[in-house]
């Protein structure tokens, strides 16, 4: 299972990429195909203040609904709305068209104690 | 849990094919090979292979087997005709459901198809219940493999594969065909809501046959595909067939589970007693289909409302990849069983208004 190795991972299978003091949170490939098709995205929404460990949205498929966590506290400023109408976006490229929401953190080492793209994939086979 | 999980004749070709392997009453089964929603389309539209080798399939032999089955099963098996495969329940004293089957009557035995999670129990319950009739009862599940080939497209290829022309049988009927020194059940019967047939084949046969119908990875066959656990639960779904554990359980009778069609009331069975009480008293719920405003899925469970108050539960759901919207199944008291009415589903704490629509969701279309 490939894991692009410009991000970070959390344990719940959600992806965080920080570019200066946005975070875009995702759920990994390795989750999207566990779901099967998705059907439906929960957003979180824009302006909302979250914490760590914090449900920030749901994601559902044909089979399962899973909630969405985020592993780094700050304030919601986008949410992905091409989502809404596609929610299969994240089965077909969950770690670029398929991202879920953008969220302004705070500490610029908000990402620091997240599983690297290599330690993500030995969690997997683990 | 260490407990080892069982494979069936077909878990090699399954892997070949890409398949993602789930736990599934014991069995290590695919849930989907390209993805869910594409094996439901192709199997409402050409043909679609799944493996439901998991089921039980329990061989009855002996001069008793016709009133003995017809003691144990809610539909009259009285007037069975070799040939012909009968849905039926199988419940307690009390009317509970143990589970539901498929029997049928061949001309030296009789059949029964159930379900992987009751295949236990249902073997001790008609050991149990044999009361000293003369039946023999043999499980031959792990010796034979049974494959479903479902859809509009699944006869015109059995032409074409096999040469044999099945159109002259009706639904719920089977043929037996000698192959060497054995023999195929084929039965035009399904759980798809499409027309198609279900193979009942020695497990060594498999090897054999799979390439027919499949290909191989590297050169699949142009029209078939297979297909898994998941396609065949929103199928079943959409054509509004009860599975077990969801809308049928231990729980209800036969007539409570909204199938009162599958159950004589005038002959003698196990449950009689009780089912004819419920039918007294007025049957307390009706099964019915919801449609879902939006697009979240309605789970098992889920409570359904009216005015403000629970007055039922949703039993399967899904997002009709047919039908394009959310659906469901739920039991709800009779007056709340009417064809547009307006009640809601309680989904992540909020309530989703939905309509209750006749059953089942998708027909196929008829003389094609």
């Amino acid at each position: 299972m490939k894991a692009p190795i410009d991000r970070r991972y959390a344990e719940t299978h959600e992806w965080f990429l920080q570019d200066d003091d946005i975070v875009t949170l995702g759920i990994t490939q390795f989750a999207a195909d566990e779901l099967t098709d998705i059907t439906y995205v929960e957003l979180p929404e824009v302006g909302r203040k979250v914490s760590v460990g914090d449900a920030v949205g749901e994601v559902e498929s044909v089979k399962a609904t899973s909630e969405i966590f985020t592993s780094v506290a700050g304030v919601i400023v986008e949410a992905n709305v091409a989502l809404a109408d596609h929610p299969e976006l994240i089965n077909d490229d969950a770690f670029e068209e398929g991202w879920i929401a953008k969220i302004k953190v705070e500490s610029p080492e908000a990402l620091r104690s997240l599983m690297t793209a290599k330690e993500y994939s030995t969690f997997l086979r683990g | 849990m260490t407990e080892t999980l069982l494979r069936t004749p077909l878990y090699d070709s399954h892997v070949q094919f890409g398949a993602r392997m789930v736990e599934f009453a014991g069995w290590e089964m695919p849930v989907q090979f390209r993805g869910i929603v594409e094996e439901h389309v192709h199997t409402r539209t050409a043909c679609a292979v799944f493996d439901v080798s998991h089921m039980g399939r329990l061989k009855l032999t002996g001069p008793d087997c016709e009133p003995f089955l017809d003691w144990i099963c809610t539909r009259n098996l009285r007037d069975a005709e070799v040939g012909r495969s009968y849905y039926s329940h199988i419940c307690r004293e009390d009317g509970g459901i143990l589970d539901d089957v498929i029997v049928s009557r061949f001309e030296d035995r009789w059949g029964v198809v159930c379900n992987a999670s009751n295949r236990e129990k249902i073997i001790e319950w008609l050991r149990s219940h044999l009361g000293g009739r003369n039946v023999e009862i043999a499980d031959e599940t792990r010796s034979t493999a049974m494959v479903a080939c479902q859809g509009p497209r699944t006869l015109e290829l059995a032409r074409e594969i096999a040469g044999t022309d099945l159109s002259g049988m009706k639904r719920y009927h089977f043929t037996v065909r000698p192959l060497g020194t054995v023999s195929i059940a084929i039965y035009r019967c399904g759980y798809t809501g499409e027309d198609g047939v279900e193979v009942v084949l020695p497990a060594g046969l498999t090897a054999l046959l799979i390439p027919k119908l499949l290909g191989t990875p590297e050169s699949p066959h142009p029209v078939i595909c297979p297909a898994g656990l998941g396609a065949r639960d929103t199928l079943r779904i959409e054509a509004a067939m009860p599975l077990y554990g969801h809308e049928l359980s231990e729980d209800w009778d036969s007539l409570s589970a909204g199938q009162g069609w599958c159950v004589d009331l005038d002959k003698e069975f196990i449950g009689a007693e009780a089912m004819r009480k419920v039918q007294a008293a007025g049957v307390p719920r009706r099964l019915v289909g919801l449609e879902l405003d939006g697009r979240r899925i309605a789970r098992q469970h889920a409570r359904v409302f009216f005015g403000g108050s629970p007055v039922g539960e949703i039993t399967s759901g899904t997002l009709s990849p047919t039908l394009g919207m959310s659906i469901a199944m739920a039991f709800v008291p009779a007056e709340h069983a009417t064809p547009g009415g307006a009640v809601e589903v309680e989904i992540g704490g909020k309530l989703i208004p939905a309509t209750v629509v006749k059953l089942p969701f998708y027909k196929r279309p008829q003389s094609r």
